[in-house]
Order: structure tokens, then C-alpha cells, then sequence
């Protein structure tokens, strides 16, 4: 089961993913990641600090905005990964395509750099 | 009933013949009784066809009967006027026993009745209760021929008794409640044609005894008979119960009707589903139940259908009167179940009045529910203001959630239904899918090979396969296609086709994930992916080329150095970057092998099995396991791997793929 709760801070839109994603939950993930495009935010982060496991479906959500987001010039960082979660990441090459932080601060600050 | 004529000529004899006894005609009588009673113990208690109505009708059937032949005689009488025939005394009592015995025999008749009408609805006392009756009524029968059981005393304390008994016996009257108003009616009228039957045979009987009695001082009296009296009490008794309940019960007879029909229509309801009707017969029922059951004027049901629309359903009311009445009620913002949101019952009945151009005035809404969400408002309309009542309120409310009930049976009927074709489905897919794995591996010259593969229930998209390129290169994969079921083992299978056709084209590996990536991007629907690890097994050059595409490492064990390692490298799986730059994510490896080293492929279904406290296999113990075993052949370190994971979850279910290729180079 996931839960993901949403805030701004500064323009940029954080989601927060708590739990677990697998394929029947990844469905949310995509959802929220949906709305935020849909909202207009070109600064999205995601926090997946309290994230304990993602299947390859949650993976392939990820995966699947990358094209869009560059499309449409939105940048998106993930900060606080496990080491767990990060290994599957960089397993599977998505490390490479996506921008992993481990702080949040730093996520920031890469976005920041990227939106300029 | 030939039995009765004899007892009646006996009987006749006894003014004549002094010489017989006098006790025999009341044996005679006393016999006649008995064996009308018996008579009609088989005839009426034993028929199971008869319903109450039936029963009356017996008892009004035997009295015409008897009344019928009883004014035959009378007019047979009348004829003869007053020949010296008429006055004599013999022929006298002889019209009169045979009124007597008819008499006897419609009161036995009616008494049969009246039993089995009380003990419609038994239970042991009543049961006892009128055992004792009957019994006390042969104790009286008995009296009347034994002297010692005519003291006073005796007399009065059984009379007390069995008068007791028939009032205790007769407020017995469930019966009634169970006609409905025209058998009420019909029961009404054959009681009161019984009373004058009743009436009739009294008088007659009693006319005859004076008559007879004025002539003869000889004549037996039957009028004192006790057993008599008290027969013809009781069935008096009961009737003017009878009667009167009936009576008193007509004008709530209505309202019983009423709960039965409740009962039948929830019923109906409650056996939709079995009788394979559809979602809309349930509404069709329910709609129809709650206006007879209220007598509304009018009724809609506003349904959210299993795609999310909104149907509306209507009983004696248009659509557009309906949605006029929802519009109103909306712009008053009255806040109740007609807005989807809430789902209390409501009687909105004050608000209807200020809607112009409607002929109803009370309007009460019930929710519906199917799995704790509403699907559904229904809705009950009233010409007059006030028209419901608390009653109806539970009683709709009940047919709402009946119909939930009913609602959601059929869902999950038509849910597993859905459910077994899936699975017949997966069955199919994977029996494909195994297929599509190969049943003989490449063998090389210096190199052994071991492979397994099994999948949990739901199918599967782990994939390996061999490839011999030239003399001296074999080609190896190992796949796993994200998500499960159908279209996993149809991405598969497409990795299959691009496996045997790009390999033959001797590819460096780097170039074939490349292609392969290529090929893949407009096959794989968004967020799905495969991960794969290429290898060329080369012998003239002791080397192993291989390029990996977002799968999980490979597990090298070198025998010189005794040690294992995973193979760390950059590699998107494919169909992750769909452009021309997935070059720039993927690499081109090499390794030299030696005899002895061991190479281990594995799918993420390996190192993600769980223990029973959730803890994974993890890459750690795939690693010490394998290296435990590294001087075995590979389909012996297949099995004691294969046996570890086994143990290691604690259960023969696998809830995901286990996929291995082992590889051992020769000495």
C-alpha cells in the first residue's frame, strides 16, 4: 500500500510516496504524478524517504514520464531514497535517466539549477 | 352410515318389544356416535388438501346435507297430512332418531373440523389439552350408560371441566389470521348458515321429543343426553368465536395482507440473482415492492451504473417530472439523499409544496447501497402531504438494502464468473510461455550449462534462451519482462523473436541491446520494460562479451582467486529511453574466463523472495550460497540453490519467478 501527500513549497510541488509501491499501487503513483503535470508544475520533487519498496511496475511509472517531462520542459528531482530503493534504481539504469538526490536540500538546488 | 340405520331400527323396536333391554338403544346410540366419529377422523382429520375455507365448507356441506333430508322428512310428514300414520307414535320416533342421527352426524363433523382448525398451530400443551377434551367427552359418553357415573357430583365436576376445556380450547383461533379478506367473508357466511342449521335441527329434535313424550311415558328421552348438550355446546361454542374473531379481524385483515405481500416481495428480491435476471430486474423489483408496499402514487430510482453513469428509472412518473422535482430540490439546497453525497434517509415532504405544476406533495428517499457505497437514490412520491409514516420508512428502508444485498450478490456472481475466464486465460498464457522457454540448452566445449525457471500461479515474464553463433561462439540471455500475466508472456515472446533473429547477425553485445531497444520501443506500452543481459560465450578467445540492459547483476565466481563478485556496470533496461540515445546508456563489457569459473544468471524473482518476517534473499546469501557449492556441476548447484530458496521462505508457494542459468567452465 502507498499513500502520497502532496504540499508546495517555493513553486515546486512535493510529493511525498509512503510505503510500499507494487503494480496494484503504482496506479496511484502514476495518478499523482498525473495531477501535478495536469496543476501546471514545471518543479516537481519527490521525497522517498518513507518509500520501503518499489516494484518494476512503480519503476516503469518513473520511467514512463521521462519523455513527457522533457517535452514539456518539467524537471523533476527525487531526494531520500533507502539503499534498498536506490540499488533497483541504479539496477535497472533508471538512476542515469532520472536525478537522484539523497538530501532534500540538495534536490532543491538541482532544481533549481535546472529550471534557470 | 348403514351401521347407524341399524342402530336406528333397534332403537325403534323399543316401544313395542318391551322384552328388550333398556339399556341397549343408548349402547346403540353411544355406538353410532363412535363410529361417526371414526368416520370422520379418516375423512376430514387425514386430508391434507383442505385449507381452512375447505373445512367450512365440509361442515356447511354436511348441515345442508342433513337439513336437506331432514325437511324431506318433515315434507313427507306434511304429505301424509293427517293420516293415522302421522300421529302414530312409532312413525313419529322414527322421524325423529333419524333427525337425532343426523343431528350427531353433522355436530361430528363440525367438531372434526373445529379440531383440526385448532390445532392448526400445535404445541404440546394444546395437544395434551385436547386430548384431555376428548377423553372427557367419552367419560360423558360413557356416563350416560353406567349408573355410578351418574352421581351428582361426579356430574357437575366433569361438566365444570370440560366446559374449562372447550373455552380454553376454542380461544385457540390462529387460523383466522391466515384468510385473507374473501376467504374471511366466505368463512363469515358458512358459519352463519351453520348457526341456522344449528338452530334448525334444535328445534326440530326438540319438537319431536315433546310430541313423543306426550304419547309415551315408554319413550327414551335423548334431549337429556349429556354428551349431546355438550357436543352441540362446544360446536356452538366455537363457532360464535369464530364468528366473531372473523368478524373483528375484517377490518385489519387489509394489513395482514399487506405483510404477506412484504414478505413475498422480499423474497423476490432476495432470489433475483439465482434466477439469472439482471441488475435491472433487481431495480424493476424493488421499485415495484416499495410503491405497493407504501402505496406511493409514484417512484424513481436513480442508479450509478457499473460505468460510473447515472441511469434513472421511473414508476408512474416521466423522466423529465422527475429530474424537474431533483432540479427543485437541488436549487432549494435541500441538503438530504437526493444529493449523491449524503446517505440518510430522508423524508422531504416539507419542500415539495412550494413546487408549482406537480400533483405531489410527500416525497421520501432512501439510499441504496452495494459495498458500503451508494450507488443509488430511490425515491417515493405522494399525492397527499404527510403520506408517510414511520413504518413505511423501515419498510422501504429494508427493501433498499435487500436490494444492495441483491445488487451486490450479483456483482460478485458475475465478478467470479469473469474471474474463471482470466484464470482460463493464464492457464493458456502460461502453457505459452513455457513454450517459449527452450528445452535444450547449447552445449559448449568448454563449458557446462544449467537452466531452470518456474513461475508462480500468475504468469510470469522471465525469459533465457541459447544461441550458437559460429563454431566458436554461443550466445546466452537471460530476460524479464516487467508486469505478469498475458501481455508479459507476449512481450516474451517478442524478446524471443528479437533474441534468435539478432544473434545470428554475430552482433557485439552492445549493438544488439542497441537494436533490440530499437526494436522494442513501439511494442512496449507505456511503463513497461524488459530487462536483459546478453552474452557472447567466446572459446577461441577465452572471453566473455556481454552487455547488460537494467538487469540484475551477474554473479562471477574466479577459481583462481576463490572469490565471487557481481558484475557492477551502467545499463537502462530496454524500452526505457525510446530515442537514439539509448547508446549512450548502455555498455559494452568483456571478461576473460578461466577453468573452474562459474557464472551465475538470476532474475530479481531470486533475490527478492521473502522470509516469513518479510526479510529478502538478498544478492549477500545468493552469493555464500552459490560459492558454497562452486566445485559441483551446475544442475547440482541449480538444485541445493533451488533448495536454500525453499527453505528460506518456509513454503512450497513462490509468489514470484524463479529464473537461473548457471554456467561452469571446464578444467
Amino acid at each position: 500500500m502507498v499513500q502520497i501527500k502532496r504540499l508546495q513549497e517555493d513553486g515546486a510541488d512535493i510529493l511525498a510516496v509512503v510505503g510500499e509501491i507494487d503494480a496494484s499501487s503504482s496506479i496511484e503513483l502514476d495518478l499523482a504524478i498525473a495531477k501535478s503535470v495536469g496543476e501546471g508544475f514545471k518543479k516537481i520533487l519527490v521525497d522517498c524517504s518513507a518509500l520501503e519498496y518499489i516494484s518494476s511496475a512503480g519503476l516503469g511509472v518513473f520511467m514512463s514520464y521521462i519523455e513527457e517531462f522533457r517535452d514539456k520542459g518539467i524537471n523533476m528531482v527525487m531526494f531520500g531514497m533507502k539503499e534498498k530503493v536506490i540499488n533497483t534504481f541504479q539496477i535497472l539504469g533508471l538512476a542515469d535517466l532520472l536525478h537522484i538526490r539523497e538530501s532534500k536540500q540538495d534536490a532543491k538546488k538541482l532544481l533549481h539549477e535546472l529550471s534557470a | 352410515m348403514l351401521f347407524s340405520d341399524v342402530t336406528l331400527l333397534f332403537s325403534d323396536l323399543k316401544g313395542l318389544t318391551p322384552d328388550i333391554p333398556l339399556w341397549l338403544p343408548k349402547v346403540m346410540l353411544d355406538l353410532y356416535v363412535v363410529s361417526i366419529f371414526y368416520y370422520y377422523k379418516f375423512k376430514i382429520e387425514h386430508d391434507e388438501s383442505l385449507n381452512f375455507t375447505d373445512l367450512l365448507w365440509r361442515v356447511f356441506a354436511t348441515g345442508l346435507v342433513a337439513t336437506v333430508l331432514s325437511l324431506a322428512l318433515w315434507m313427507l310428514d306434511f304429505l301424509l297430512g293427517s293420516t293415522k300414520l302421522s300421529s302414530n307414535i312409532f312413525f313419529i320416533d322414527v322421524e325423529y332418531l333419524v333427525n337425532l342421527g343426523l343431528l350427531i352426524s353433522f355436530l361430528m363433523a363440525a367438531f372434526t373440523c373445529w379440531k383440526r382448525l385448532i390445532l392448526y398451530q400445535k404445541s404440546k400443551w394444546l395437544i395434551r389439552g385436547w386430548a384431555l377434551f376428548e377423553f372427557a367427552l367419552l367419560l360423558v359418553l360413557l356416563s350416560a350408560n353406567i349408573q355410578w357415573f351418574q352421581q351428582e357430583w361426579l356430574l357437575t365436576l366433569v361438566s365444570i371441566l370440560t366446559g374449562l376445556l372447550a373455552l380454553v380450547l376454542s380461544a385457540n383461533m390462529k387460523w383466522v389470521a391466515y384468510l385473507n379478506f374473501r376467504q374471511k367473508w366466505t368463512s363469515l357466511l358458512l358459519l352463519l348458515l351453520s348457526f341456522f342449521y344449528l338452530g334448525y335441527f334444535f328445534y326440530t329434535t326438540n319438537r319431536f321429543s315433546e310430541e313423543i313424550a306426550l304419547q309415551s311415558d315408554a319413550f327414551l328421552e335423548f334431549r337429556s343426553h349429556v354428551f349431546n348438550i355438550y357436543l352441540f355446546s362446544f360446536v356452538m361454542l366455537y363457532s360464535i368465536f369464530s364468528f366473531l374473531v372473523i368478524l373483528f379481524n375484517l377490518p385489519t385483515s387489509s394489513v395482514f395482507e399487506q405483510k404477506l405481500e412484504e414478505v413475498v416481495n422480499f423474497q423476490r428480491i432476495s432470489q433475483s440473482v439465482q434466477t439469472e435476471q439482471n441488475e435491472e430486474s433487481v431495480y424493476e423489483i424493488l421499485l415495484e415492492s416499495s410503491v405497493s408496499s407504501v402505496f406511493a402514487d409514484a417512484a424513481w430510482l436513480e442508479i450509478k451504473g457499473e460505468h460510473e453513469q447515472y441511469r434513472l428509472q421511473t414508476h408512474q412518473i416521466s423522466e423529465s417530472d422527475a429530474k424537474r422535482i431533483q432540479e427543485h430540490l437541488n436549487g432549494r439546497n435541500v441538503k438530504g439523499v437526493l444529493d449523491q453525497s449524503s446517505d440518510r434517509t430522508r423524508n422531504l415532504s416539507t419542500h415539495l409544496a412550494s413546487l408549482k405544476g406537480t400533483r405531489f406533495r410527500s416525497l421520501m428517499a432512501f439510499p441504496v447501497h452495494v459495498k458500503g457505497e451508494k450507488i443509488g437514490t430511490l425515491a417515493l412520491l405522494k399525492e397527499l402531504p404527510d403520506g408517510f409514516n414511520k413504518e413505511m420508512t423501515q419498510i422501504v428502508s429494508a427493501f433498499a438494502n435487500q436490494a444492495g444485498i441483491s445488487i451486490e450478490n450479483f456483482r460478485l456472481l458475475k465478478e467470479a464468473i469473469q474471474n474463471e475466464r482470466y484464470k482460463e486465460e493464464l492457464k493458456i498464457a502460461k502453457t505459452v510461455q513455457k513454450s517459449l522457454l527452450p528445452n535444450k540448452l547449447e552445449a559448449g566445449q568448454d563449458f557446462e550449462i544449467a537452466a531452470f525457471s518456474e513461475s508462480a500461479d500468475e504468469v510470469g515474464g522471465d525469459y533465457y534462451d541459447t544461441l550458437r553463433i559460429t563454431d566458436h561462439q554461443v550466445g546466452l540471455i537471460i530476460a524479464d519482462v516487467s508486469g505478469k500475466g498475458t501481455t508479459a508472456a507476449f512481450h516474451m515472446s517478442q524478446m524471443k523473436g528479437i533474441f534468435h533473429s539478432l544473434a545470428q547477425q554475430s552482433l557485439d553485445p552492445k549493438d544488439f541491446m542497441i537494436r533490440a531497444n530499437q526494436a522494442l520501443r513501439y511494442c512496449l506500452e507505456r511503463g513497461s520494460f524488459i530487462s536483459a543481459t546478453y552474452f557472447v560465450l567466446d572459446n577461441k578467445e577465452r572471453k566473455i562479451h556481454y552487455s547488460r540492459a537494467g538487469h540484475c547483476p551477474v554473479l562471477f565466481y574466479h577459481a583462481d582467486t576463490r572469490t565471487a563478485e557481481y558484475l557492477v556496470d551502467k545499463g537502462a533496461a530496454l524500452g526505457m529511453v525510446k530515442g537514439k540515445d539509448y547508446c549512450n546508456y548502455v555498455e559494452a563489457r568483456c571478461i576473460d574466463y578461466k577453468p573452474g569459473d562459474v557464472m551465475v544468471l538470476f532474475t530479481d524473482g531470486i533475490t527478492e523472495a521473502k522470509d516469513q518476517k518479510g526479510e529478502e534473499f538478498g544478492l549477500d546469501l545468493l552469493r555464500e550460497t552459490m560459492t558454497e557449492v562452486v566445485s559441483k556441476t551446475p544442475k547440482e548447484m541449480q538444485e541445493h540453490l533451488i533448495r536454500k530458496l525453499y527453505t528460506y521462505t518456509g513454503t512450497e508457494e513462490i509468489d514470484d519467478d524463479y529464473t537461473t542459468m548457471i554456467v561452469k567452465f571446464r578444467q
